[in-house]
């Protein structure tokens, strides 16, 4: 077994610096590695450019960073929801990258699994394709999308081990599997972090080779975005 | 005339056994409700489940559940939970066997927009790109106009492209129509609208044969 753990947040996030990619995990709130943007914060490192599908809102989420100005460039596929990000993207403040969310998950996991770039037929014939090379196969036209690459990927697992294997839960589960191993260095933050043996191998979603820090997160706040429920009757 | 519950009770009909179906935010989602029972069914949420239950009884919320409109949601029995890498692949793959979303224009070639709004603030296009690039059959829900009473289905679309030439049907309050070669063909009529009404809101080329039929609901 190669040991991954680190004791908390802030030895997990060293050698984060100013200017920095960044991959950070979750869709909405859900399934975000809420400890490593707190630490993100409290670290005040500027410059940012952020791949993640969404922006968080005003309070939560990587509206933190927003609020802090720590954000120079944000690629998501979707951005509504959020105040302070649409008054410094209007503004100028924040360069804004939107990019179809398939693409986003495969740009990811094409930096993950060792290829420079991939086809996607998502954003032909729109502006998302304006400047990139397009390629017709069997009739149907792609458009050439590059792997991202990042100095850290931040992402929040339910269970791991020491060795960085990973269970996720629900569709808390979105895009962190595919940001691991996407960055020169992944960081996993866990709801629990169990002993060394305890997982069963069959249950791994990520093997513990992607991941090269984990940690035993706290204070999960796990905010709800939409609460919307049936009717009891 | 049909309000946003007919229009989603109509697309509910071309939802058939053994679908994998996406549904987009708006009256697309409302379409789940009208979906026979007796048939097998289930639907892809992009964010990662497939087998996508209603939305579940008060305090049975669960965080780590929701869909990709952000709602609380409940998963069916037989439902499976993915990565996004791997929803897309059920997308792109074309395993999804019916997409239906909504949009602010359809052009009669099967152009489709419903994502930016020059001047207007632009939150992004979600898996929308991604749904109609890839998608064989693909099925649109809108008004037929827009608040201001301007006709949606358009010779070419005024508004940036989601995705080109892929829009297989589209229905609004007025009509049930195919895109073909020849342009928008009229399939059915709403209950009380005439094909003149129709023609009337409708920019885009209209063909039709003969007598247009009224819509079963």
């Amino acid at each position: 077994m190669i040991n991954k753990k680190v004791d908390n947040v802030q030895d997990a996030l060293q050698g984060v610096k100013s200017g920095m990619t960044m991959l950070l995990g979750g869709f909405g709130l859900c399934g975000i590695p809420e400890n490593a943007i707190s630490e993100l914060v409290a670290l005040n490192v500027k410059n940012l450019t952020c791949i993640s599908n969404n922006a968080g809102v005003d309070d939560f989420g990587l509206g933190l960073l927003l609020q802090k100005h720590q954000i120079k460039k944000m690629i998501s596929s979707y951005v509504g929801e959020n105040d302070e990000f649409e008054r410094q993207m209007l503004s100028g403040e924040l360069d804004v990258e939107l990019i179809p969310q398939g693409t986003l998950a495969e740009r990811c996991r094409a930096a993950q699994a060792g290829f420079p770039a991939i086809y996607t037929p998502a954003g032909y014939g729109t502006e998302v394709a304006e400047g990139k090379e397009t390629r017709e196969f069997d009739g149907k036209m792609y458009v050439l999308e590059h792997a991202f690459k990042a100095d850290f990927s931040f992402v929040k697992a339910w269970k791991g081990d020491a060795a960085g294997n990973l269970i996720f839960k629900g569709t808390a589960r979105n895009f962190n599997p595919n940001m691991c191993g996407a960055a020169k260095i992944t960081v996993a933050e866990v709801e629990e972090l169990v002993p060394v043996g305890a997982l069963d191998p069959n249950q791994i979603h990520i093997p513990g080779i992607f991941v090269q820090r984990i940690f035993q997160g706290k204070d999960y706040e796990k905010r709800i975005e939409q609460r919307t429920i049936t009717p009891k009757n | 005339m049909l309000d946003k519950n007919g229009i989603a009770k109509r697309i509910a009909k071309e939802v058939k056994n053994g679908y994998y179906v996406n549904l987009g935010i708006g009256i697309p989602t409302l379409v789940a409700n009208f979906v026979r029972e007796d048939i097998e069914v289930e639907f892809q949420s992009e964010n990662g489940i497939l087998g996508m239950g209603p939305f579940p009884f008060e305090g049975e919320e669960d965080a780590d559940l929701i869909n990709a409109g952000k709602q609380t949601i409940t998963a069916l029995d037989g439902a499976s939970y993915f990565d996004s890498a791997m929803s897309f692949s059920m997308i792109r793959g074309q395993h999804v066997d019916l997409t239906i979303l909504g949009a602010m224009e359809v052009a009669e070639n099967g152009d489709i927009a419903n994502w930016k709004i020059p001047g207007r603030l632009v939150k992004g296009m979600g898996g929308a790109m991604d749904l109609v690039a890839s998608a064989d059959n693909i099925i649109v829900a809108m008004m037929h106009t827009n608040k201001k009473g301007d006709s949606k289905l358009l010779k070419r679309c005024s508004l940036p492209l989601t995705g080109v030439n892929c829009v297989k049907k589209i229905v609004t309050n007025l009509a049930v129509l195919e895109v073909t070669n020849e342009g928008f063909k009229l399939l059915e009529r709403a209950p009380g609208v005439s094909v003149d009404t129709i023609l009337e809101a409708t920019e885009g080329h209209v063909v039709f044969e003969g007598d247009v039929p009224e819509m079963k609901l």
